[in-house]
């Protein structure tokens, strides 16, 4: 089986290779056509000229785009992310700790939220049509339906205001005990499972029962199986597909995604980082966490796609 | 207890009412004598600082973008913490300045030669000992044309800075009795050697040593063993900034305990504050004020009748009740308010006049909607602003036209470009910076395009007038030009609002700035 596949996903990649390059033209390009400029940006209302005239000299905004481009490139390449504008650090110092704050967050709301809706996705589809499922994707559609930063304000309303059972800001910091790090994302950790939960699941629910209505199943059914062991056996395997995709799109989010509920926990991840830059049109910023956004975004569609070749026999031979 | 009789006591402790009246006061409330004397050592004990603990801000306005260098400070996080670790030659008090490393201060007769003696024995967080020296480097730094300091504007008069011996002798291009005030800006922390090799080492004289800096996040500073005025500040052993932009988040971190303080409570959610048990809210009115602003060279602002006319359909006071709820004070469309030493408070406050309003649109000859721009950035409600704005005009026969701008690039595309626009003016500690930085003819930032040589030329003779009557005077007539014949519209002045946890004792004395003029942190101490 090696060969075949091993092109397949040897192409997958290089065509994300691909598809990354395009992406950094594009963050490049749209950084260039925000309005106002840093420098302006940076002094804010209280700018004098002299002081906006010698930023921009000093921040080299005089060259042309396309030499910025290629130089900014060629730093990428090398992992120099270039310095920011603003605060004259290098982006990759200050940047690492963020992106890193970041998947500890992901991480955590991945390790409860893909399990769990899972586990209810093949419950719901278990019992289908029952108070079971009815219930489970009831509460799901409810909680995907409030907006994150209401759920986000519920939860703190409850369980730090009223309880006072975790803080209400997220804030964790270099040296942290682990434990107090754990304790301090359990709010918004808990918000962001709520909001992907019922994608997943239902995602998970309906793949199945696809699956479900195929003449094996019922092959499954008349030879006597049980309910579980032809959900486990038979139709679970033949739904992963469809399952890691939106698995995948949703890690992407919570990687990509949580600007507002790291705002609403005070948590010093990437969107917040990002925010803050792009007020400042802080540009060199803007391009690096875009690129690392998009090399996070492709990186998980590629392994979708691949668990969807080496999961579906079919797609390894195409016609 | 009653609440008179707490304050009461409060009021002795702080040393602004005697023993002997406060007994008679609890006399007279039926207090027996040793009771009220309990009470008193009660408050007493309160008012004593009380050494320890980490006493944490939430605080609104940081961004990852922040740095150390005090020349780039812009927002509130870092204007905070600038206090907590920087030292100052002086600072704003209640009643005027407050020396902090200028042990005293004089000018020449004709105000053009300052000159500041420098406090002895005062150690900076390397252990250095601050000199005149450092002083003047750091004003250097901060007066350089190549500089992009904050505070670059009002050191553009120096003409001479020395160090001799002790003292820091400066010398300025014009005369300017209020070099002093300049001098107290947030900007101006004495560094070692001016901070010229490491703007952004975070070393000064003050109170806290910067521990922890992750702009955006969160700032910590340790008390610094040496600092010079231990019996004054620096009380918690430690103090933390956290960056918390989201008021929701704020006020909820202090509820639940997580800081002690916060700034910028949003007006419209202050009574919902004032209901939260041990958290008390702190108003503070300052200079800053939230404008309108018409361009007195483009048409059709460049006639009198058209601005006096669309300063006449403002309803002031419907603005102080909506948009600030009460919590501030209507403006008469000069930038002043009494807030300043040489406020004067006998200029008439203009009311909304619809009939007064119509005559003068008509007298203009103007006729058609005026076109105003906005934007949330320009202060908070600014939109809803415009749109009271909006209805008291249509009252007066005025159609206003309302642009909603994105906030992205408001202030480099719409402020100061656009002839009619939303802002707001954090103030000035003194009536000649606020007038020189916005209303002067070749003011960096006359956003109102006012170009008026009477007024130019008082604002120069108030600036080296030494007699403060005689300066008064001239303000007040300065006040008057710019009401009856500037850009401005000034319908209201902001107060600011903190909300401060009961555990935290020593907070007030604040002038001009929102949490104690940032000092809150370095000043108070926990109770509990």
């Amino acid at each position: 089986m090696s060969s075949p596949i091993l092109k397949l996903i040897a192409q997958r990649i290089a065509l994300g290779v691909l598809l990354l390059f395009a992406v950094s033209v594009l963050i490049f390009t749209g950084t260039q056509i925000l309005p106002g400029d840093v420098a302006q940006s940076i002094l804010g209302q209280s700018a004098t000229p002299e002081a906006l005239a010698n930023l921009r000299k000093e921040l080299g905004l005089n060259e042309p785009a396309v030499v910025r481009y290629f130089s900014w490139l060629g730093g990428v390449m090398t992992g120099d992310l270039g310095t920011a504008l603003t605060s004259r650090q290098e982006i990759t110092t200050t940047l690492m700790p963020r992106l890193w704050n970041t998947l500890f967050l992901a991480f955590w709301a991945a390790v409860v939220s893909v399990p769990l809706a899972i586990l209810l996705g093949l419950l719901a589809v278990r019992y289908r049509n029952g108070p079971i499922d009815k219930s489970i994707s009831g509460f799901a559609l409810a909680s995907t339906s409030l907006p994150e930063f209401f759920i986000g304000y519920l939860l703190i309303y409850f369980f730090a205001v009223k309880l006072q059972w975790f803080p209400s800001i997220s804030t964790v910091y270099d040296g942290m005990p682990f434990l107090d790090k754990l304790r301090a994302i359990v709010l918004p950790a808990t918000a962001l499972v709520l909001v992907v939960l019922a994608h997943m699941m239902r995602m998970t629910r309906a793949a199945i029962l696809n699956v479900m209505q195929s003449a094996y199943i019922e092959t499954a059914e008349l030879k006597g199986l049980s309910a579980l062991d032809i959900i486990r056996r038979h139709a679970f395997p033949n739904a992963i597909a469809p399952i890691v995709n939106v698995v995948m799109l949703n890690l992407a989010f919570l990687v990509v995604g949580v600007v507002v509920i790291e705002v609403i926990f005070v948590y010093p991840g990437m969107g917040q980082y990002l925010v803050d830059h792009v007020s400042k049109r802080d540009v060199p910023v803007v391009q690096a966490v875009g690129l690392i956004f998009a090399t996070v975004y492709i990186s998980l569609n590629i392994v979708a796609d691949i668990a969807a070749i080496v999961a579906n026999p079919r797609l390894r031979h195409p016609k | 207890m009653s609440k008179e009789l707490e304050y009461l006591s409060r009021r002795v402790a702080a040393g602004k009412l005697s023993r002997r009246d406060f007994l008679g006061r609890a006399a007279a409330l039926g207090i027996t004598a040793p009771f009220a004397n309990t009470l008193l050592s009660t408050a007493a004990s309160a008012q004593e600082p009380v050494k320890g603990g980490i006493l944490k801000a939430g605080i609104q306005g940081g961004e990852a973008t922040n740095s150390l260098d005090p020349a780039t400070f812009l927002s509130q996080v870092p204007f905070n913490f600038g206090k907590c670790w920087g030292e100052y030659l002086v600072a704003l008090a209640e009643d005027g300045l407050e020396n902090r490393l200028a042990e005293e201060y004089g000018a020449s007769d004709d105000a053009k030669v300052w000159t500041f003696k420098i406090r002895q024995d005062v150690e900076f967080h390397n252990g250095k000992t601050v000199t005149a020296e450092d002083v003047v480097a750091t004003l250097e730094r901060h007066s350089n044309e190549d500089s992009k300091s904050g505070a670059l504007g009002i050191m553009r008069g120096i003409e001479g800075l020395k160090a001799d011996g002790r003292d820091v002798v400066i010398t300025l291009k014009e005369p300017n009795a209020d070099l002093p005030y300049l001098l107290a800006d947030y900007h101006l922390i004495i560094q070692p050697d001016g901070g010229k090799d490491n703007p952004a080492a975070g070393i000064s004289a003050g109170p806290y040593k910067v521990a922890v800096d992750e702009p955006g996040v969160r700032h910590v500073g340790e008390r610094f063993a040496n600092f010079w005025q231990a019996d004054q500040m620096g009380h918690a052993d430690q103090v933390e900034i956290i960056v918390i932009n989201d008021a929701t988040a704020r006020v909820s971190a202090l509820q639940g305990g997580q800081v002690h303080m916060i700034n910028r409570v949003e007006p419209k959610i202050v009574d919902l504050v004032k209901r939260v048990p041990n958290v008390e809210i702190k108003t503070l009115s300052g200079p800053g004020h939230y404008v309108f602003i018409m361009h007195c060279n483009t048409a059709p602002f460049d006639n009198n009748d058209l601005r006096m006319a669309l300063k006449l359909a403002m309803n002031r006071q419907e603005m102080v009740d909506k948009i600030l709820r009460g919590y501030g004070t209507a403006g008469n469309d000069f930038p002043i308010n009494a807030s300043y030493p040489l406020f004067a408070d006998d200029i008439e406050q203009r009311t909304f006049d619809p009939d007064k309003a119509k005559f003068h649109f008509q007298k203009s000859g103007h006729d058609g909607p005026v076109l105003l721009r906005t934007s949330d950035v320009a202060f908070p409600g600014a939109v809803d602003a415009a749109q009271l704005y909006q209805q008291s005009c249509a009252q007066a026969g005025i159609t206003i036209e309302i642009k909603r701008e994105p906030g992205d690039g408001y202030w480099s595309e719409v402020w100061n470009k656009q002839p009619f626009s939303t802002s707001y003016w954090g103030g000035r500690p003194t009536q000649d910076q606020m007038y020189s930085t916005a209303y002067l003819s070749t003011a960096d930032w006359n956003d109102t395009r006012f170009f008026n040589e009477r007024f130019d030329k008082l604002l120069l003779e108030a600036r080296a007038e030494l007699d403060q009557t005689k300066r008064k005077e001239l303000y007040r007539e300065m006040a008057l030009i710019v009401r009856d014949e500037g850009g401005l519209i000034c319908p209201m002045f902001n107060q600011y609002i903190d909300a401060v946890s009961d555990k935290v004792a020593g907070y007030g004395g604040g002038v001009n700035h929102e949490l104690m003029d940032g000092y809150a942190l370095a000043k108070c101490w926990l109770t509990a």
